[in-house]
């Protein structure tokens, strides 16, 4: 981190941005750092971590699932997207398996509601899913995952 | 020959595919240059591809990255060819999207060749109260949602005396289902700017933020790019001083779009809201006055300043003036972004533009989270500002989705609630609690165990939803519930009256059926139910089955369904 980011308390939500995405999400130790560095009670960065969507504070899977739950994927059908999704990972919303291999989250939009319903696996977008797509896209990541391995 | 070859590269174009199709181009092309521009709008046709010719100009839609595909495309040949339907080309009236999609959006030269930034060095000649006095003119009126006439906050802002003063653009575009602001900064990231910088000229403003949504990558991105761009070219430099222009990141949290909680935000604080006044044009960030325009709004101004605002207000109504954009998505054809005169009909934007089948809508929802659901038989209804609230909706940042006769308007308002019971900062007791039991008054109802009173309920406490909260989250939440109670009254009273949910949709509500004399025994369905429900003669256990329509979507003969609990059952038709 850059000093002059440390001396503007104003940059506290975007310092907190990018120890997310060097670590994935936001540890205790990293509260307290970061608490430190801007001369904050702990209390008060865990309060603005807590308030923000974006912050995690759990690790995520290697692939993170987001599935979008707009309007428009809303009402075709993100709801049982979600669901096979659970039945197919074992986990549920907000949750990341016990391999570290899958995440999965339910987001406000990803903004391509034209393809509704999507999902995205780390920034890809799939879009207009059903539900035999969905469970290839999911088996061809365990496929790569065990090919690399 | 060709010139060269553009293809779209917005975030919907890159969902559909189009960075596989610019990489393999890229191969391709030879000595062709392959440049990334942004949206045209219509999303539905993606990923789309232009080849600019000596004689003229070609567009391809559904593009795939296959080689023998883009060969034809090299030579011209006549396919795929994206022709827009006649009836949205008739009825949209692009002013200020009329170069996305068309011009490098990262490529100032271009934007300059295009006009752009003439409005900026008119700006410079004039002096602020005159700018002001254009933008009253125009009676531009904020496009955020709230529609607060933009010419008045920039008088509040250019009458203080103060050693710094703000200008903040809102670019958190939280609304599910929208992508309006999205598109702006994406495809033309120069005219935004544009926007502001007449708007620092105009109120005296020398700091600028843009605070945009972290979701939103590629804009981010642009504007960047296009920030360097101008302080490369001093074109940020106002009355002789540089004007500093900087992208701030929210981090995910929908009641930011209010002004008071995203200037907290900025500050780096939790995003709560507070009471007004002080409004921020007397206290703002860090306590200097500032104003907060929405994207599209500082879109306008570009137009507003070059053409004359009395030449911007000959475009749409009265008192709603120039155009709006909307997010077409849901039930219908053609979806996408639009940018159409006010005062067109909902049914034109519907119908017409987005070609949805009318046999077959019910409702639009415009306005998001905030906004309300507005049935078929008032569609003839003007889209301006006050028509829409006189309806119980509001014009909100300009999502619109169709909403077609086979989904729940009580499933789609607890949607709603749903979302804005996560997103209610917690300050206020009416949003924080009365959401909160709004929700579980609606689970109640499409859980199947709802009673008249509780519809009862929904009125009453939407009412005091709306007088207990400080900002618009609260004030606006209760409108997708309060909508409906009013337009869709009978779908409420089938599901507490009849345990009947005519869509099908509510799961409390239904049961899923083999129809036998369809059924070919294929053994698709057991193979696929994940909670082992079906028996070996084909006999779904309602009790353990949790409606997740895995079977329905196996079926290869349509033999499933989804039926009424306890009613008459049909299978198939």
């Amino acid at each position: 981190m850059s000093k002059d980011m440390v001396l503007e308390k104003s940059n506290l939500i975007k310092v907190l941005q990018s120890e997310q995405k060097k670590e994935g999400y936001i540890s205790d130790a990293a509260i307290e750092r970061i608490a430190k560095e801007f001369d904050l009670p702990v209390v008060e960065v865990e309060g603005v971590v807590s308030f923000y969507t974006q912050f995690k504070r759990v690790p995520p899977g290697k692939y993170q699932i987001m599935v979008c739950d707009g309007t428009a994927c809303h009402i075709i059908g993100s709801t049982l997207i979600l669901n096979w999704l659970t039945d197919e990972l074992g986990i549920k919303d907000g949750e990341t398996d016990e391999e570290g291999l899958f995440s999965l989250e339910s987001v406000a939009c990803l903004g391509c509601c034209s393809l509704a319903p999507v999902i995205s696996i780390n920034g890809k977008v799939y879009g207009k899913l059903d539900r035999k797509k969905l469970l290839k896209i999911v088996a061809d990541y365990r496929k790569k995952e065990a090919a690399g391995s | 020959m060709i010139k060269r070859i553009k293809v779209g590269m917005a975030s919907c174009g890159i969902a559909a595919g189009a960075g596989e199709v610019l990489e393999l181009l890229q191969e391709m092309a030879g000595d062709n240059k392959v440049v990334e521009v942004g949206c045209i709008g219509h999303c539905y046709a993606e990923p789309l591809v232009e080849v600019e010719t000596d004689s003229g100009s070609y567009i391809y839609e559904n593009v795939q990255a296959k080689e023998k595909d883009l060969q034809k495309l090299l030579e011209v040949e006549d396919f795929s060819r994206f022709q827009p339907h006649p009836p949205r080309v008739e009825k949209e009236r692009e002013l200020i999207t009329s170069l996305a999609g068309k011009i490098v959006p990262t490529s100032l030269e271009e934007y300059r060749a295009h006009q752009g930034y003439d409005g900026l060095e008119r700006a410079k000649e004039m002096e602020p109260e005159e700018i002001v006095e254009e933008v009253k003119k125009s009676k531009l009126r904020g496009r955020g949602g709230g529609g607060f006439p933009a010419g008045l906050k920039w008088s509040f802002l250019l009458a203080k005396e103060s050693e710094n003063k703000v200008l903040i653009c809102n670019a958190d575009e939280g609304d599910p289902g929208a992508f309006m602001d999205r598109t702006l900064m994406e495809s033309l990231p120069h005219q935004v700017l544009e926007g502001m910088l007449i708007g620092a000229k105009a109120t005296g403003a020398r700091q600028l933020f843009i605070y945009c949504r972290a979701e939103y990558p590629l804009a981010v991105k642009n504007l960047n790019i296009a920030i360097e761009q101008i302080e490369k070219e001093g074109l940020n430099i106002i009355d002789g001083e540089p004007v500093e222009v900087k992208v701030k990141e929210g981090a995910g949290a929908f009641v930011c779009g209010e002004e008071t909680a995203l200037i907290h935000s900025l500050e780096g604080k939790r995003g709560t809201p507070r009471f007004r006044p002080p409004y921020p044009t007397d206290y703002g960030f860090h306590g200097y006055p500032s104003a907060i325009n929405n994207v599209e709004s500082f879109a306008n101004i570009p137009l507003i300043v070059r053409d004359g605002g009395e030449k911007f207000a000959e475009t749409g109504t009265e008192n709603s003036t120039g155009t709006k954009l909307f997010a077409l998505a849901g039930d219908l054809k053609y979806s996408g972004l639009v940018e159409v005169p006010m005062g067109i009909s909902i049914g034109e934007v519907v119908y017409d533009i987005g070609g949805a089948d009318p046999g077959s809508v019910k409702a639009v929802q415009i306005g998001g989270p905030s906004g309300g659901c507005i049935p078929a038989e008032h569609f003839d209804t003007p889209i301006d500002y006050d028509s829409l609230t006189s309806l119980g909706a509001i014009m909100g940042s300009g999502g619109l989705i169709v909403i077609g006769n086979n989904r729940c308007m009580v499933e789609t308002a607890r949607y709603f609630l749903e979302f804005t019971t996560r997103e209610s900062c917690g300050k206020c007791t009416f949003c924080r609690i009365g959401t909160k039991r709004m929700l579980e008054t609606l689970e109640r109802i499409t859980g199947g165990v709802g009673s008249p009173e509780d519809v009862e309920l929904l009125g009453d406490l939407g009412q005091k939803i709306i007088h207990g909260s400080l900002c618009g989250l609260g004030q606006t939440a209760p409108n997708p519930v309060l909508s409906t109670l009013k337009y869709f009254n009978n779908e409420y009273l089938a599901h507490v009256e009849e345990g009947y949910c005519a869509a099908m949709e509510c799961k409390a509500l239904v049961d899923v059926f083999i129809d036998r004399d369809t059924c070919i025994e294929c053994g698709q369905c057991i193979k696929n139910c994940p909670v082992d429900c079906i028996s070996e003669d084909y006999v779904i256990d309602n009790e353990v089955c949790t409606r997740c329509n895995s079977c329905i979507e196996v079926c290869p003969v349509d033999a499933i369904a989804r039926v009424a609990k306890g009613g008459e059952v049909s299978v198939g038709n």
